[in-house]
């Protein structure tokens, strides 16, 4: 096809495409919504500012050895050591716990309430479970202490006599009663967790299409090998970022920790049933009432370290989420 | 080569289904002998792809279902005390409106996705992807790239490699419930051609809504009706040519030539 000759006429210029609001209530609806929406911004960042200049001095003094060393000694005011090393590991440790406790209850109830209850029992247990994440911390940690720890005692000796030849379970003073250990404080955080994990998981399971289910069974599968071949590998990023949520919470977890745990300084890499563990926002809470000026300067470096550590952890959970909401 | 087993007769005796207390399909018997193409046709609503569901026991699937009658692959009770839902599924297979191929699995996985899913042992696995893909005329598409996903494909491939994952299975019948309906007239040329060519090899039931569709691939015809408030039946029954230009019930010389539905 020939191409049509040039008839003088000009292209017209590109335009500029309004898309902002027009009518007068509109621009304040808009107005109101984008100084909520960037309020969260404002805070956050406030919240740094405040922590960066109050933790500055201790930051200064202590170096890098404030995160990676194991010492804090604070009595003579002139000479404070502060290495927060044991504390911050403890909380990864205590997260990782938690989430390897919570990850099987969380997908097997979301998978049971999805798939397998009628959708009234469904509905009560989808409840259930969220009530559970409305439990204050101090209740949980109040429970984990008069009621869960004995329990958890018991099950520790138990691992200790079965598996203690394995070093995780291994523990210097087998006659010891195993209490406040990193492995009951991983408990607590799977209780406070599940319900994150479970309602993350329970939503990607609704979205995922029948089709395949329905594929997968009438090509001869089982309930269970739909569940492993199908639906999992399906939702994993989904699962993965309901995960990576609940280690936010998990690693920020304070006060019900602080029931179950004995804090100590010197790092405890992998002896989880031993009585001796760390948790940055629980040390913070166990000494702030105590602390005198250097110390409260080291407290607030401890507050930065954690923010930032879960923030970092909140972040890659929404990109993880949000590339699997692309994919699907 | 792999052996095919030989094809299969599928009766259904008396089936009625209900879902909760509403009944939607009345004494429905239908015998689909070995070899043949059946199209189940009728307007929407008239219980043709619940039927279908029927017959390899994707129907129980649903909660609150119910049903009534037979259903008998060479004889045995699909659902007598003794037949296991996942055997009577691996013998007759079953393709979808929508294709759904998994979208985790590349193209090789997709096909051997039923033998994992079952639990069966694979031996020669190239040699049983080649043969499915070649039996659901998509191996020269893909023959190159059996590691890419399977949502790269395009949807009448998809359709068809969904076909293939079915057929690595190796039916004895073979459900088709709309197959090419979310398709292009190309692939649903290709779809038709290709289940001319598994007939020889298998039993295979056809829902569609497309009448030249059912004229060209099928042997036999089933019309399917549910009239105002009753559940669906089958009107009329018989060869293919028959229903359509000889039909005996009016309501099906109406259907056929486009008066309703």
């Amino acid at each position: 096809m020939a191409k049509p000759e040039n008839t003088g006429v000009v292209a017209p210029e590109r335009r500029k495409l309004v898309s902002g609001p027009l009518g007068k209530g509109d621009k304040w609806f808009f107005r109101s919504t984008s100084i909520a929406a960037n309020f969260a911004f404002v805070l956050v960042g406030l919240i740094l500012v405040f922590l960066f200049t109050s933790a500055w001095p201790a930051l200064q003094s202590q170096g890098l050895g404030f995160v990676f060393g194991s010492k804090w000694s604070v009595e003579d005011g002139s000479k404070a050591v502060m290495q927060l090393g044991p504390m911050l590991w403890g909380s990864i440790q205590i997260a990782i716990i938690g989430i390897a406790l919570a990850t099987p209850m969380a997908v097997a109830a979301a998978y049971l309430i999805v798939y397998l209850l009628p959708q009234r029992i469904a509905k009560i247990a989808t409840a259930m479970i969220d009530l559970l994440a409305a439990l204050p911390s101090v209740v949980i940690g109040l429970w984990g202490i008069l009621v869960f720890t004995p329990v958890a005692v018991h099950w520790a000796t138990i691992a200790n006599q079965a598996f203690g030849w394995f070093p995780l379970f291994a523990v210097k003073d087998p006659t010891a009663v195993l209490s406040d250990s990193p492995f009951i404080a991983g408990w607590i955080v799977a209780v406070m967790i599940v319900p994150i994990i479970t309602s993350v998981t329970r939503e990607i399971f609704t979205q995922l299409d029948d089709a395949l289910v329905n594929g997968a069974l009438a090509l001869g599968g089982s309930r269970f090998s739909v569940l492993r071949r199908v639906i999992l590998p399906t939702a994993a990023p989904g699962i993965l970022g309901g995960i990576l949520l609940g280690m936010g919470r998990a690693i920020g977890e304070t006060v019900a920790i602080l029931y179950v745990l004995q804090l100590d300084f010197h790092i405890n890499w992998y002896q989880i049933l031993e009585p001796r563990g760390g948790a940055v926002a629980s040390w913070i809470l166990a000494r702030f009432g105590e602390a005198n000026k250097t110390e409260f300067q080291g407290l607030m470096a401890a507050g930065l370290v954690l923010f930032i550590v879960t923030l970092l952890v909140n972040i890659l959970a929404n990109v993880i989420v949000n590339r699997s909401k692309a994919a699907r | 080569m792999i052996t095919l087993p030989t094809a299969s007769t599928l009766s259904a005796e008396n089936i009625s289904v209900w879902f909760g207390q509403r009944q939607v399909l009345e004494n429905v018997n239908l015998t689909f002998p070995a070899n043949q193409v059946t199209a189940l046709i009728g307007p929407s609503g008239c219980g043709k792809s619940t039927f279908l569901r029927t017959l390899n026991r994707m129907h129980e699937l649903i909660p609150s279902a119910g049903l009534a009658g037979s259903v008998f692959l060479d004889g045995q009770d699909i659902y007598g005390p003794e037949a296991d839902a996942v055997d009577v599924r691996i013998n007759i297979g079953m393709v979808f409106q929508k294709p759904n191929p998994f979208p985790t699995m590349s193209i090789k996985e997709n096909i051997l996705s039923g033998l994992k899913l079952s639990g069966r042992k694979i031996d020669n696995a190239d040699e049983l992807v080649e043969t499915s893909l070649r039996r659901a005329s998509i191996w020269n598409e893909v023959k190159d790239r059996l590691g890419d996903q399977a949502l790269s494909l395009s949807g009448g491939q998809q359709q068809r490699l969904c076909i293939a994952r079915s057929l690595a299975m190796n039916p004895k019948v073979l459900l088709m419930d709309e197959p090419c309906s979310a398709l292009d007239p190309g692939s649903t040329r290709r779809i038709e051609e290709t289940i001319s060519e598994l007939s020889e090899s298998m039993t295979i039931v056809i829902v569609t809504h497309n009448m030249q569709q059912a004229q060209r691939v099928s042997d036999q015809t089933a019309f399917f009706l549910a009239e105002e408030g009753t559940p669906g039946g089958v009107v009329e029954f018989g060869r293919t040519e028959d229903v359509f230009n000889t039909p005996v019930d009016l309501r099906t010389n109406d259907y056929v030539n486009g008066h309703f539905g």
